[in-house]
């Protein structure tokens, strides 16, 4: 299985430093969140994964090789990336933005192969989007794009799966299909590594968390450990009641501690 | 409204093969149909045959090579800007070598030899790269590129108005005047080896693009992560269509509109990805510039129309139309 290994990473964008030494070694078969209030660093965290920045320290293992040390394609191969905020600038039918993940997969200047093929179609499936998929994309519905936009990140079939705020648009109902499918995608195997917002949907599906707080690891562990009521008011200043309902946790920001 | 790609393409193909066709039996000599084809088949006499081989020929030639150019070079630019408005002015390429042309009419190298004022031309859309990539920098971010290409863009154009401000007397100012309308008239084969490589060239960097170009459908970070080097993208593009463009404006001078209009008109006819939209656009361009080069030497005016304004004749109200038709997908 897959393992990341995420040694005394340290990123600066421009001049600003963003992350300040991040340790961790995530592994496949897991589905990771990474949590923390705005502007802590967890998109760069996962930019950084992907290389799309460049680290001014410490270093991103992928099975032992050092991912700054990779060609953009083996990157694009072995790691699949949901980008925030459903960039989309062409109106393509849903089927061939999905196909789109099969790019990295692609000799030079040929087409797709039915392996290609039956991979968007599966990554369609999964993602509940086949009926859509001679739409054009710029036309559907926020949550309908969200799914689409991920069924092309699974369409990539890669080892490791980052999605940035994968549940932004999303309804309830959407928001559990979709962490369902993140949940299904790593008990296959794959290491998904999901930055959230929802707590309760964090505690819930996710198997370890990263609490990230002004460019650090504030915790690292499982819902019960990362998710106190001390380390909350500490990181998002704000107090939160928490409680249960059939053995999953709720956690509801309550009020500002400031 | 999305074609079969094999279909469009061969009927793109058949469009301009016709209007080439055509456009070789019309010209100002009004010779008769039967002449020409005598003149083809090589039993022609002499003067049939030279007007064919050695003006309607060549003017044909140029006609679809410097169309397909600017109808590829439009698709590849508004794909990788994914702005709908671009075209290969908005980076200042063929602004500068219409100020490389001016520059060789203004100061009279262009009377030296027929070979001076293409080169100059090419040279100056080579000047403007050159500028773009220092002003531009490292930024990956197509607002900076747009920006810094019409700041080239406006300097290439006051360059050209400050030529024929200063130009000593009416016939110089009418002669750049007349190159910057865009014609086809009085073309030989020497513009044809000059534009085609250039064209081929810069047609072939910008089809090596088509995956890139189809990737940054999902932004910058969306198309690295598939892959894309946004650096070597970047490179072959703006080499590419500077090459082109440059090696087109120089044998036709500047011609307006086919770069911008022919992606839009060709587009919904395809899966509207940024790849599909390039061969269909160089075929379209190809069979744009062509009937407008016909229409120039069928409608009857005192002076012959300019190439130049007849495509933005043409191409404007289609556009419009288009546009009505398609203006809520955008």
């Amino acid at each position: 299985m897959v393992t990341l290994s995420i040694s005394d990473l340290r990123v600066a964008l421009g001049k600003r430093a963003v992350l300040h030494g991040i340790d961790a070694e995530l592994k496949g078969g897991q589905l990771i969140g990474i949590i923390g209030p705005n502007g802590a660093g967890k998109s760069t965290l996962a930019r950084a994964i992907l290389h799309l920045v460049e680290p001014t320290g410490g270093s991103i293992a992928l099975d032992g090789t050092d991912v700054t040390t990779m060609s953009r394609d083996a990157i694009a191969r072995r790691i699949a990336y949901l980008p925030q905020g459903q960039t989309l600038h062409w109106p393509l039918t849903v089927e061939r933005l999905v196909g789109l993940g099969r790019l990295p997969h692609l000799a030079p200047f040929s087409r797709l192969t039915p392996a290609d093929t039956q991979a968007i179609e599966r990554a369609m499936e999964c993602a509940d989007v086949t009926m859509l998929a001679h739409r054009n994309a710029l036309e559907l519905s926020g949550g309908e794009r969200a799914r689409v936009l991920l069924a092309r990140a699974l369409a990539v079939e890669a080892d490791v799966l980052i999605a940035d705020e994968p549940l932004a648009a999303l309804d309830p109902g959407h928001q559990l299909q979709v962490m369902e499918l993140l949940a299904a995608q790593a008990h296959a195997g794959a290491l998904v590594i999901a930055v959230l917002h929802d707590l309760t949907m964090a505690a819930r599906y996710c198997d370890r968390l990263l609490l990230i707080d002004q460019g650090q690891l504030a915790a690292d562990g499982d819902a019960d450990s990362v998710l106190t009521g001390a380390l909350l008011e500490r990181v998002y200043g704000v107090r939160a009641w928490t409680g249960s309902v059939n053995g999953h946790r709720l956690i509801v920001p309550m009020d500002l501690t400031v | 409204m999305h074609m079969n790609r094999a279909l469009l393409l061969s009927t793109l193909a058949l469009l301009a093969l016709v209007a080439g066709l055509i456009s070789l039996a019309i010209g100002p000599a009004g010779l008769p149909l039967s002449r020409m084809i005598a003149a083809a088949t090589g039993s022609g006499d002499r003067i049939a045959t030279t007007i064919l081989f050695e003006l309607r020929l060549p003017r044909m030639l140029l006609a679809l090579i410097v169309g397909a150019m600017l109808g590829g070079a439009g698709a590849a630019l508004q794909g990788y800007l994914r702005n709908p408005l671009a075209e290969p002015s908005v980076i200042g390429a063929s602004t500068s070598a219409s100020l490389g042309a001016v520059i060789a009419l203004y100061f009279g190298f262009a009377q030296l030899h027929a070979a001076i004022l293409p080169l100059f031309a090419i040279l100056g859309a080579l000047a403007s790269l050159v500028a773009l990539f220092a002003f531009s920098g490292r930024s990956e971010s197509p607002l900076t590129l747009i920006l810094a290409g019409i700041a080239i863009s406006t300097l290439a154009t006051s360059g050209v108005s400050l030529a024929l401000n200063m130009s000593p007397n009416p016939f110089a100012a009418m002669e750049i005047t007349n190159w910057l309308l865009g014609a086809l008239e009085d073309r030989s084969f020497q513009h044809v080896w000059i534009a085609l490589p250039c064209v081929i060239v810069g047609l072939a960097l910008l089809l090596w693009n088509c995956r890139a170009l189809d990737a940054l459908t999902l932004g910058e970070d969306g198309a690295r992560a598939l892959g894309v080097s946004l650096k070597r993208t970047r490179l072959r593009l703006l080499v590419g269509v500077a090459i082109g463009v440059g090696g087109a404006v120089a044998v036709s001078g500047s011609i307006g509109f086919i770069g911008l209009i022919v992606p839009h008109l060709v587009r919904p006819l395809t899966d509207r990805s940024p790849s599909a939209v390039l061969l269909p656009a160089a075929l379209g361009g190809a069979a744009l510039l062509a009937m407008a080069d016909i229409l120039v030497r069928i409608i009857p005016t005192t002076n012959e129309l300019k190439l130049g304004v007849v495509t933005a004749f043409l191409g404007v109200p289609v556009f419009l139309f288009h546009l009505a038709r398609e203006r809520r997908l955008w």
